[in-house]
């Protein structure tokens, strides 16, 4: 990459790439709308409005989009490894059970001990579950992206057990654990502040929106300012080099997954500590691969995690009430959306580049090529 | 009812469940011997039953609606190619997003479109795939052994059973017995190669990716114009990545897809039979682990514990011409 003549213009590109790439999404998402026989216009009227419009909006928004960060940290460190982990739905489905576990045995601790003890657990128990697709990458040689995606399976399989077989309450016939004691819950974010005198509309949004803040600011200093952080960029971008500096990519292989895996768990905390306060199937509902979507727009930074999530989750928030004003357009739509935008930003990413980058170098005097490292996947 | 009836009944869903998974086996093998992974068998196959479903609702005939599955299907392998051969995607994301994307529409135009909550209007029996009946089944069925297995395990399925089967032996002619079979795959481990014999490897390779929409609108079509009467959301419920993993077990080869879609075809009609019934020994076995089995199969394959899977060299990279 060439920092020469082209830092303003290489600024330019990845802030315009992505920009131009949900524009082209969101104009064939609007054809979809017409479609259906709707204003496209009214539509994002009406998703704005309900993403943003009013508090409790505004608290369903965040609420979702601590499940976006969580997942596009994940994908985004494994990323910058060169890996391509689309396990996040089973890793934090899995890191669920982890959450379940802590809530319900644990709960004898007062809340500031039991909710480290939660994070830890949703952490390890999606670290676990993403090990074996790390290791196997490592030493087998397996193809990350099918291993996980079989993990992703074979996780739905083991909690539906778990939960219709050892979880559910005895006399219980619904497929879910036992509710949470009062006292063992993440607190929301509107009481948190109502303790301090300050009112706040009801929503789900609780304090793992917090951690999640907190994961984006260990995420960058680990991946910008450590050396690990170094040694995983570095095998991301060139393995061989990797080799030459004396780092085991093998190790650093699990390491990235351990951490992405970690940070799936993440997804469990919100949703099944901080709103269901019960261990529920499938409750990860496709977040995870959301995630990917915003790692891949927000270019593996935080900040551009951060950014991207806070998109998607009033995407969601203001789907729901798009789908509630207007029947003819379901909640589908939102996914479709989702779908409009990963393959836009995900799989179309060069679609406006070449462009892009002939007109902001055409005064430049030397010819800039801006290539970022893509993880064979 | 004797034990052979049960086994012949248990073989005979084990089929019905095989053909959506071995016409979308195949269709992934087209496309990944020819170096474009494709995760999104899932999606086409939706997006396949769905306009299926749809097109024999209205127009009340089966091959119009098998027409249509195959026409969206195509048009969905040819984005993931616009994407992935074209502008040299990720085709992992590209994939992933196909099945997203499809989830999504079939979902919302089946609910504006028919107003059932995203189902298809239950179609009439002239609008799907019946069961035919093959000579001599009637009379064969009186006989033994041999004259049962024609009567009630080879005869009595709808065409697109029969035409999943053909589809076996025909791509393995094509793939090792023709000019475009030995390009293909020769495209999928070293396109450079083919490139310097002077042809396209962009032309190669959506050819493959059209031979695999092909299919998966067959593999669409059967999910909802003969296993089902009519368009369900979501009901190709993982087939798509049950589909890849036959392929990975098979190693790519077409032969041996038909062997591992029978396989994990056999082991879904075991789940459904041995629901709650105890096995000798074992005691009950879950649902859930029979479910699981596949897939743990195949990681365990994947990990060269038991033979080695080695996709197509060429997989996954876009090809630059004159590349480093």
């Amino acid at each position: 990459m060439s920092a020469r003549a082209g830092t303003l213009t290489h600024w330019a590109i990845t802030l315009l790439v992505p920009v131009f790439n949900l524009v082209a999404a969101l104009v064939v998402s609007g054809l979809v709308v017409l479609v259906i026989g709707e204003n496209p216009l009214e539509v994002v009227q009406l998703l704005v409005w309900g993403a943003f419009g009013y508090g409790e909006g505004v608290g369903y928004t965040l609420f979702y989009t601590t499940n976006f960060i969580f997942s596009g940290l994940a994908f985004a460190v494994a990323y910058h490894a060169g890996l391509f982990n689309i396990g996040a739905e089973g890793q934090a489905y899995l890191g669920g059970l982890g959450v379940a576990l802590a809530c319900l045995y644990l709960d004898f601790l007062p809340l500031p001990l039991l909710i480290p003890a939660a994070i830890a657990a949703s952490a390890l128990f999606g670290a676990a579950w993403a090990f074996v697709p790390g290791w196997l990458q490592a030493h087998r040689g397996s193809h990350i992206v099918i291993t996980t995606i079989m993990f992703n399976f074979i996780a739905a399989s083991v909690m539906v057990y778990l939960l219709v077989n050892v979880m559910a309450p005895p006399g219980s016939m619904q497929p879910e654990s036992a509710t949470f004691a009062e006292t063992a819950r993440m607190p929301f974010i509107h009481e948190m502040l109502g303790g301090l005198g300050i009112e706040l509309s009801r929503s789900p949004l609780n304090m793992s929106f917090l951690w999640a803040l907190a994961c984006c600011v260990l995420v960058w200093l680990l991946i910008w300012h450590t050396p690990l952080g170094y040694a995983l960029r570095t095998v991301g971008t060139s393995p061989q080099a990797a080799v030459y500096a004396g780092m085991s990519p093998k190790r650093l292989t699990v390491i990235a997954m351990l951490i992405s895996g970690a940070l799936a768990g993440g997804m469990a905390l919100n949703e099944i500590m901080g709103s269901q306060h019960r261990l529920i199937l499938e409750f990860t509902s496709g977040y995870g691969f959301v995630g990917i979507a915003v790692a891949l727009m927000g270019r593996s930074h935080p900040v551009g995690i951060c950014l991207a999530a806070l998109l998607f989750g009033a995407l969601y928030q203001g789907g729901a009430e798009l789908a509630f004003e207007k029947p003819k357009i379901t909640r589908d739509m939102v996914i479709v959306i989702q779908g409009l935008i990963i393959f836009f930003a995900g799989a179309m990413e060069h679609l406006f580049r070449p462009q892009l980058e002939a007109l902001l170098t055409r005064k430049a005097a030397s010819p800039v090529t801006v290539e970022e490292g893509q993880p064979s996947g | 009812m004797g034990e052979f009836g049960i086994i012949l009944q248990v073989l005979d869903s084990a089929i019905r469940l095989a053909v959506p998974l071995l016409f979308a086996c195949l269709a992934g093998l087209y496309s990944e011997r020819s170096g474009i992974f494709d995760i999104g068998l899932e999606g086409k196959m939706l997006g396949a039953a769905f306009a299926a479903g749809a097109t024999a609702a209205v127009t009340e005939s089966a091959w119009i609606g098998l027409l249509a599955a195959i026409a969206v299907s195509v048009a969905l392998a040819l984005l993931h190619g616009f994407a992935c051969i074209t502008h040299r995607g990720n085709q992992i994301v590209s994939g992933l997003a196909i099945n997203i994307l499809a989830a999504g529409l079939t979902a919302l135009l089946g609910a504006t479109w028919f107003h059932q909550g995203g189902q298809t209007p239950q179609l009439v029996d002239t609008a799907r795939f019946r069961e035919l009946v093959l000579p001599f089944a009637d009379w064969a069925s009186a006989l033994p052994a041999v004259g049962r297995v024609y009567a009630e395990l080879v005869s009595g399925h709808n065409v697109l059973v029969y035409l999943a089967f053909l589809a076996v032996p025909l791509t393995w002619w094509v793939l090792y017995r023709t000019r475009f079979g030995l390009r293909l795959r020769a495209v999928g481990e070293n396109p450079a190669a083919v490139d310097t014999a002077g042809i396209s490897v962009t032309w190669l390779r959506y050819r493959a990716v059209i031979c695999c929409g092909l299919l998966c609108g067959f593999a669409g079509a059967y999910l909802s114009l003969a296993q089902s009467a009519g368009f369900i959301r979501d009901m190709t419920a993982g087939k798509g990545f049950i589909a890849l993993a036959a392929l990975i077990f098979a190693k790519w080869r077409p032969v041996q897809a038909l062997g591992a879609c029978f396989l994990f075809g056999l082991l879904d009609a075991m789940a459904i039979r041995l629901q709650g019934v105890p096995v000798p020994v074992i005691g009950i076995v879950p649902v859930q682990f029979m479910q699981a089995v596949p897939y743990v199969l195949t990681v365990i394959l994947l990990a060269g514990f038991v033979g080695r899977a080695v996709p197509p060299k060429a997989g996954g990279v876009p090809y630059v011409k004159e590349g480093r």
